[in-house]
C-alpha cells in the first residue's frame, strides 16, 4: 500500500505489523552520531515534526554538480534503541525505518505518540538508491562526515514492511516467540 | 611476471566480487521465492533482494554498500612470490575503493579512524598456499558486518543447550546460532559451520567452507547427513528472510571438521548473509585469466 506525506499520526496509526508499504515523500537520514546530537540537547537543523527518519549511511557523490545517490540500504537500527522513543516524542518524529527491529522501549513510544518502525530489505542497496528520486538537501555533513549527516531524500515508492506498530505489535517479538517455540520441539 | 596485469585483472575480479552474484546462490535465491506464499512479507523481500541482485551487477556497482571484510586466499607458483601477490593485491583494492567498488571499510580499532583505502592492520585479510603446479589460484570473499556480528562459537558441552560432545551436541548448538541470529545478520543466511580445531582455526575454517558451491554435497557422508537435516531443521524454524517470518531462513549449511585436543570441543559457525559475495580465478604463467571459479 502507498504511504504518501504528510505523514500524520492518522496514517500512521491506520499501519499494522506485515503490511507492505511504499513511501513517497521526504525521508531523513539518521544514524547514531546524529541521534546522540539530538539527545544531547543539540539543535535540528530541520523540522522533524511528522517526519520519516532513515537509519541509513548512504553513498552519495556529486556527479555534474548535483548529488547522486550510489547506495542507500538500511543500517542496524538496535543501535538507536536508548534515543529513538524519546526522539520521537519530543519533535514529533511519526516512523523509524531501519534493519533488524528496535526493542521494548520503542515499541512502547510507538503506542503512545501513535509511531510506527518500517523494516527496509537489509543489503538491497541498489534498489533502494533507486527509489530515492532527489536529494532536498544535506545538513551537519561538516560536523560528522557524509554518511553521519542528515541526508534529505525525495523518496518515491521506497519499499518496507511494518514490523512494529502503535497498536503494541511487533513481528520481531512474534517471530522470535514462535521460533523459540519451534526450537524447543526440535530438541525434544 | 608482469606485476601491473596481475593488478588488472585483480581489480576485475574484485570489481565483479563486489557487484555479482555467483549463479549458485541467485538459484537458492529464486527457489525460495518461489517457495513463499504470494503476497508474503518474505516473499517480497525476496523479490526485492532478487531485483538488486540484477540491477547491481547490471549497474556494475556494489550488492549492498557494506563491502565487508576482505578475504583474499592465494595458492601461489614459483613465479609469484608472498610480497609480489600482496602488493598487487594492495593496489587493486586501493584502486577499487577510489573507484567505488569497495566502501572505506578499514577502521583503525583503537584511535577509531578511517583509513580511507581499505588497507591496514589485519586488512584485507591473506591467507597464503603453495601452488602444486603452474598456474596462479586466487579467491577471495567479501564478508558483511552485519552477519559476522550474529557468527558464533560454542564450547561443548553446553549445559543449557543440553548439548554433548557429538554430533547430536552439534546439531543442537547450530540450530540455536540460527535461533540467536533471527533476521538480524541479514537472512536468508548460509552457515559455515567447522566442528574441532582451537578457537581461531575453527572460524578460518567455517568461512573456508562457504566456498563450496551451495548445491554440492560433503564428501563425508556422516557431515552430508548433518547439512541437509540442519538445513531442514534450521528452516522450519519459520523466521524467514529479514526475520519477517517464512519458509526460507538458510540457502545453505556447510560442515568441516577439525582435530582438537582432548579437553577442547569447539564448534565455530561463520553467517554469511544473502549477500554472499565470493570468486576467483586461475591465472596462468602467462598472465592470462584462464578460468573463473564461479559463474556470475
Ligand atoms: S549483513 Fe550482508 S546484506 Fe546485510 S548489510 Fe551487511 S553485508 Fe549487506
Amino acid at each position: 500500500m502507498l504511504l504518501e506525506a504528510p505523514f500524520t499520526e492518522e496514517k500512521i496509526r491506520a499501519l499494522r505489523v506485515g503490511d507492505m508499504v511504499e513511501i513517497t515523500g521526504v525521508v531523513y537520514t539518521g544514524r547514531d552520531a546524529v541521534h546522540k546530537y539530538l539527545h544531547d540537547g543539540g539543535k535540528p537543523p530541520v523540522n522533524l515534526k511528522d517526519s520519516i527518519i532513515y537509519h541509513c549511511g548512504p553513498v552519495v557523490v556529486k556527479e555534474a554538480g548535483k548529488w547522486v545517490v550510489k547506495a542507500a540500504g538500511p543500517t542496524t537500527s538496535i543501535r538507536e534503541e536508548p534515543y529513538q522513543g524519546p526522539l520521537m516524542e519530543q519533535y514529533g518524529i511519526r516512523a523509524v525505518i531501519g534493519k533488524g527491529g528496535m526493542g521494548a522501549k520503542t515499541l512502547q513510544y510507538c503506542q503512545k505518540v501513535g509511531g510506527v518502525y518500517l523494516h527496509a530489505v537489509g543489503g538491497a542497496a541498489q534498489v533502494l538508491a533507486e527509489r530515492v528520486v532527489a536529494v532536498k538537501g544535506v545538513h551537519l555533513a561538516e560536523k560528522f562526515g557524509s554518511p553521519e549527516a542528515i541526508w534529505e531524500f525525495q523518496v518515491e515508492r521506497f519499499p518496507a514492511v511494518v514490523t512494529m506498530d502503535s497498536h503494541g505489535g511487533s513481528l520481531h517479538a512474534q517471530v522470535l516467540e514462535e521460533s523459540a517455540a519451534k526450537f524447543k520441539q526440535l530438541l525434544g | 611476471m608482469d606485476a601491473r596485469a596481475l593488478q588488472k585483472n585483480l581489480l576485475e575480479l574484485i570489481r565483479r566480487t563486489s557487484a555479482e552474484l555467483p549463479t549458485d546462490v541467485v538459484r537458492a535465491v529464486e527457489a525460495g521465492a518461489r517457495k513463499e506464499k504470494a503476497g508474503s512479507n518474505a516473499r517480497y523481500a525476496l523479490e526485492v533482494i532478487r531485483d538488486n541482485i540484477v540491477m547491481a551487477k547490471d549497474k556494475s556497482q556494489p550488492l549492498c554498500q557494506d563491502t565487508g571484510t576482505i578475504i583474499c586466499y592465494a595458492e601461489l607458483p614459483k613465479w609469484c612470490d608472498e610480497r609480489t601477490f600482496r602488493s598487487a593485491y594492495e593496489k587493486a583494492v586501493v584502486e577499487a575503493t577510489r573507484v567505488g567498488y569497495l566502501r572505506q571499510n578499514s577502521v583503525d580499532s583503537v584511535t577509531g579512524a578511517n583509513s580511507g583505502d581499505n588497507l591496514g592492520p589485519g586488512n584485507p585479510s591473506f591467507h597464503f598456499h603453495q601452488a602444486t603446479g603452474r598456474a596462479l589460484t586466487v579467491r577471495m570473499m567479501l564478508k558483511g558486518g552485519g552477519c559476522e556480528n550474529v557468527s558464533s562459537q560454542y564450547s561443548l558441552p553446553d549445559t543449557k543447550l543440553g548439548a554433548g560432545r557429538d554430533l547430536e551436541g552439534v546439531r543442537r548448538v547450530v540450530l540455536d546460532s540460527v535461533l540467536q541470529a533471527q533476521g538480524k545478520g541479514c537472512g536468508p543466511g548460509i552457515l559455515g559451520v567447522c566442528i574441532g580445531g582451537d578457537r581461531g582455526m575453527g572460524y578460518v575454517a567455517a568461512k573456508e567452507t562457504l566456498f563450496r558451491e551451495l548445491d554440492d554435497t560433503n564428501e563425508d557422508p556422516r557431515l552430508a547427513k548433518l547439512e541437509k537435516r540442519i538445513m531442514k531443521e534450521g528452516n522450519s524454524l519459520g523466521i524467514g528472510p529479514m526475520g519477517f517470518g517464512g519458509a526460507t531462513t538458510l540457502l545453505g549449511v556447510k560442515f568441516t571438521h577439525r582435530n582438537r585436543v582432548p579437553a577442547s570441543f569447539f564448534v565455530s559457525i561463520a553467517y554469511m548473509c544473502w549477500a554472499f559475495r565470493r570468486n576467483g580465478f586461475v591465472l596462468s604463467e602467462g598472465g592470462r585469466i584462464t578460468r573463473w571459479l564461479y559463474d556470475s
